[in-house]
C-alpha cells in the first residue's frame, strides 16, 4: 500500500500502472471534444473537463501538475479531483486510448 | 477569483449508424425547488433522504379529477383509497376536499375513524374483514362491500344477531377485454355468480343492498375497459330495478386510473400515454347517462382512484452516496434511497432528476441503493447527468404506494414533510430512530447478558 501526498491510500499495483500510462500518440483530438483513434477507426466524445485532461496528458503533464492546474481553475479539492481523474483514466484504459508501452 | 464549477470528466464512444436506444439526447431539467422551497434546504433541514408532498398539487389534482366527472354527471363522489397513501395528513387533505374513505382492512378502517371520518362515510373493501371488523362496520353503518360468499353468510349471521341492518354492496369482477383479467375481487359477472349473490341478498330481509362495486384492475392505460365495466354494472343495477323494484343508491367504479409514471418496458413515457381524467370520465359517464336509469333513480357515481390523485404530489429527494464503475465499465451511482423506500421502482422507470443545475453531459448509468443486492436497482440503465458524491437528486411522482409499502431494511424510514399552500413545511411523519424499532422488541431476561 502507498500513501499519496493528498492522503489517499490506494493499491500500488493499479495506481502505479495508471500513472505510467500515456495517451496514444496517434490520437486526433479536436478542440470541440471529439477524439479519433486511427488505429481502430473509433470516435469518442468528451466533456469539456475530460477534454482539458486529455490535452494536458497529450503534452505529457503528470498527475501532480494536472491536479494543480485543475484545482486552480475549477471548484474542486485535490482528493475529489484525484478520485475522478483515476476513474477517467480507467475509462481511457478500457477504451484502449492509453498505453503502457507507448 | 471565482472558480468554474467542476463536473466529473467523462468520455463516450460514438457509435455511428447505430441510434442510441434512448433516442434523442435527453435534457434532465433539474428540480431545484418544490412549491417555491429549495430542495437542498429541505435536505439540510430534515435530512436525506426525504419524502416531500405538495399540498397544492394534491388539491389541484383532486379538483381536476372532480371537475372531469362532475361536469358530466350530476352525482359524483370520490372516496380516498387509504392503501395508496394512509399518511393522516394526506388522507385529511382529501377528506377536506370532500372525499370519503375507502379502506381494505381493519387497520385502515380504524385509521379512517381516528382521522375523524364518519362511519357512514367509510367504504369497506377487501377480502379479509374479521368478525370484529364487520361488527364495528355494521354498528357504524359503513358501506360494506362483500367480496365472497363466506363473507356474505357471515354478514347474514351477524345481521340476524344485531339490531343494525348492514348496508352492503357486492364486489363484481368481469371480462372487460384486457389481459390479464382481474377475477380475484368479488363475484364474477359472466358466470352468473354476481347475479346469484344479489338475489341472495335481496331475499335476506336483514341486509340492505345499497350499491354495486367493481375494481377492474390497476394502472389501466386505456379508458375503453371502463365503458365495458360501466355497461355491465348498469345491466345489473337495471336488472335489480326490474326484478325487485329495488333501486341501488350507488355504482362504485373503483380505481385503477393510471398515473403519469412510465411502466418498465414502456416504449413511450407515461406523460404521453396516460389517459386524462376527462378520458376516463367520458368513458364511464357516457355509458351511465345512456343506460335506462329513471332520472330520479340515477345512482351516485363513486370513484376510488388513488394512484392518479396522489402520485404527482409526492417526491423523494436524496443524495448521491458514491459513484463507481461496474466490471464492464458501466457507471453506477449509489443513492441513499432505494427500493426500500421506493417500492414502485419494481414496476416503474422512475424519473430521477438532479436537484441543482447540471450541464447537458450525461452517461449511461445504473442506479442502485446501498444494499447493492440484485433486486436493489432503481434504474438498470439510464441516461443520467454526471452527479458527484454529495449531489442532491429528486425522484418525482412517488406519492402512490411508497409510504404504505416501504420497508424498514438496514436503514430506517426517513422524515416525510408536507409543503402547505403557503409554502410552509410541516413534518407529517417523523423519521424512525433505533429507539422506534427497539421499543417494539422484548429481549428475554436470560438473553440480556453475554
Amino acid at each position: 500500500m502507498i500513501r499519496h501526498g493528498h492522503g489517499i491510500t490506494c493499491d500500488v499495483h493499479i495506481y502505479e500502472k495508471i500513472k505510467q500510462m500515456k495517451l496514444k500518440k496517434s490520437l486526433a483530438i479536436s478542440e470541440t471534444g471529439f477524439v479519433f483513434d486511427p488505429s481502430t477507426g473509433d470516435s469518442y466524445t468528451v466533456n469539456p473537463i475530460g477534454l482539458e485532461i486529455i490535452q494536458l496528458l497529450k503534452v505529457g503533464k503528470n498527475l501532480k501538475s494536472i491536479t494543480k492546474i485543475m484545482t486552480q481553475t475549477y471548484d474542486v479539492d485535490h482528493n475529489t479531483f484525484e478520485r475522478y481523474y483515476y476513474d477517467f483514466l480507467g475509462m481511457l484504459k478500457q477504451m484502449q486510448l492509453v498505453t503502457l508501452d507507448d | 477569483m471565482n472558480k468554474k464549477p467542476f463536473e466529473r470528466p467523462v468520455i463516450k464512444k460514438v457509435t455511428a449508424g447505430m441510434p442510441s436506444k434512448f433516442g434523442l439526447q435527453v435534457h434532465h431539467e433539474p428540480i431545484t425547488e418544490i412549491d417555491g422551497v429549495p430542495v437542498q434546504s429541505l435536505l439540510d433541514q430534515f435530512g436525506s433522504p426525504l419524502f416531500i408532498y405538495s399540498e397544492k398539487t394534491i388539491r389541484n389534482t383532486y379538483k381536476e379529477a372532480y371537475r372531469a366527472f362532475s361536469s358530466r354527471y350530476p352525482n359524483v363522489l370520490f372516496s380516498w383509497s387509504y392503501k395508496t397513501n394512509y399518511l393522516n395528513a394526506i388522507c385529511n387533505t382529501f377528506h377536506q376536499e370532500g372525499s370519503w374513505a375507502e379502506v381494505v382492512s381493519g387497520f385502515e378502517y380504524k385509521k379512517a375513524l381516528a382521522n375523524g371520518v364518519k362511519g357512514d362515510q367509510i367504504i369497506f373493501n377487501g377480502p379479509q374483514k374479521t368478525r370484529n371488523d364487520l361488527l364495528l362496520a355494521v354498528k357504524n353503518e359503513s358501506l360494506i362491500h362483500i367480496d365472497h360468499f363466506d363473507e356474505l353468510y357471515e354478514l347474514i349471521e351477524i345481521s340476524k344477531e344485531s339490531d343494525f341492518k348492514p348496508k352492503v354492496a357486492i364486489r363484481i369482477n368481469m371480462d372487460i377485454g384486457i389481459y390479464p383479467a382481474w377475477d380475484r375481487f368479488g363475484f364474477n359477472y359472466e358466470n352468473g355468480e354476481a347475479w346469484d349473490a344479489l338475489n341472495r341478498i335481496m331475499h335476506c330481509k336483514t341486509l340492505e343492498l345499497t350499491g354495486l362495486h367493481t375494481h377492474i384492475g390497476t394502472y389501466i392505460m386505456s379508458a375503453e375497459p371502463y365503458k365495458v365495466a360501466a355497461t355491465k354494472m348498469s345491466d345489473l343495477a337495471l336488472g335489480l330495478a326490474r326484478k325487485y323494484n329495488h333501486h341501488i343508491l350507488y355504482i362504485d367504479m373503483g380505481g385503477g386510473f393510471a398515473s403519469k409514471n412510465t411502466l418498465k418496458g414502456g416504449y413511450y413515457p407515461g406523460t404521453d400515454t396516460t389517459p386524462s381524467f376527462d378520458d376516463y370520465a367520458e368513458a364511464i359517464v357516457s355509458v351511465l347517462m345512456k343506460a335506462e336509469f329513471q332520472p330520479d333513480h340515477l345512482p351516485l357515481l363513486i370513484l376510488e382512484t388513488g394512484r392518479a390523485l396522489i402520485d404527482d404530489a409526492g417526491y423523494l429527494a436524496g443524495t448521491v452516496v458514491a459513484n463507481k464503475r461496474l466490471a464492464d465499465g458501466q457507471r453506477a451511482s449509489i443513492l441513499d434511497a432505494g427500493v426500500n423506500l421506493l417500492f414502485t421502482s419494481f414496476w416503474y422507470d422512475h424519473d430521477i432528476r438532479p436537484a441543482k443545475p447540471m450541464s447537458d453531459q450525461t452517461e449511461e448509468t445504473a442506479i442502485f441503493f446501498l444494499f447493492f443486492m440484485n433486486i436493489d436497482v432503481i434504474r438498470k440503465n439510464t441516461i443520467f447527468p454526471l452527479l458527484k458524491k454529495g449531489d442532491p437528486f429528486v425522484i418525482q411522482r412517488v406519492g402512490a404506494y411508497n409510504n404504505t409499502q416501504w420497508m424498514q431494511f438496514i436503514t430506517m424510514r426517513p422524515n416525510v414533510v408536507l409543503i402547505d399552500m403557503n409554502s410552509d413545511v410541516h413534518v407529517i411523519r417523523k423519521e424512525e430512530t433505533v429507539d422506534t424499532m427497539n421499543q417494539l422488541e422484548a429481549t428475554p431476561e436470560h438473553l440480556k447478558v453475554f
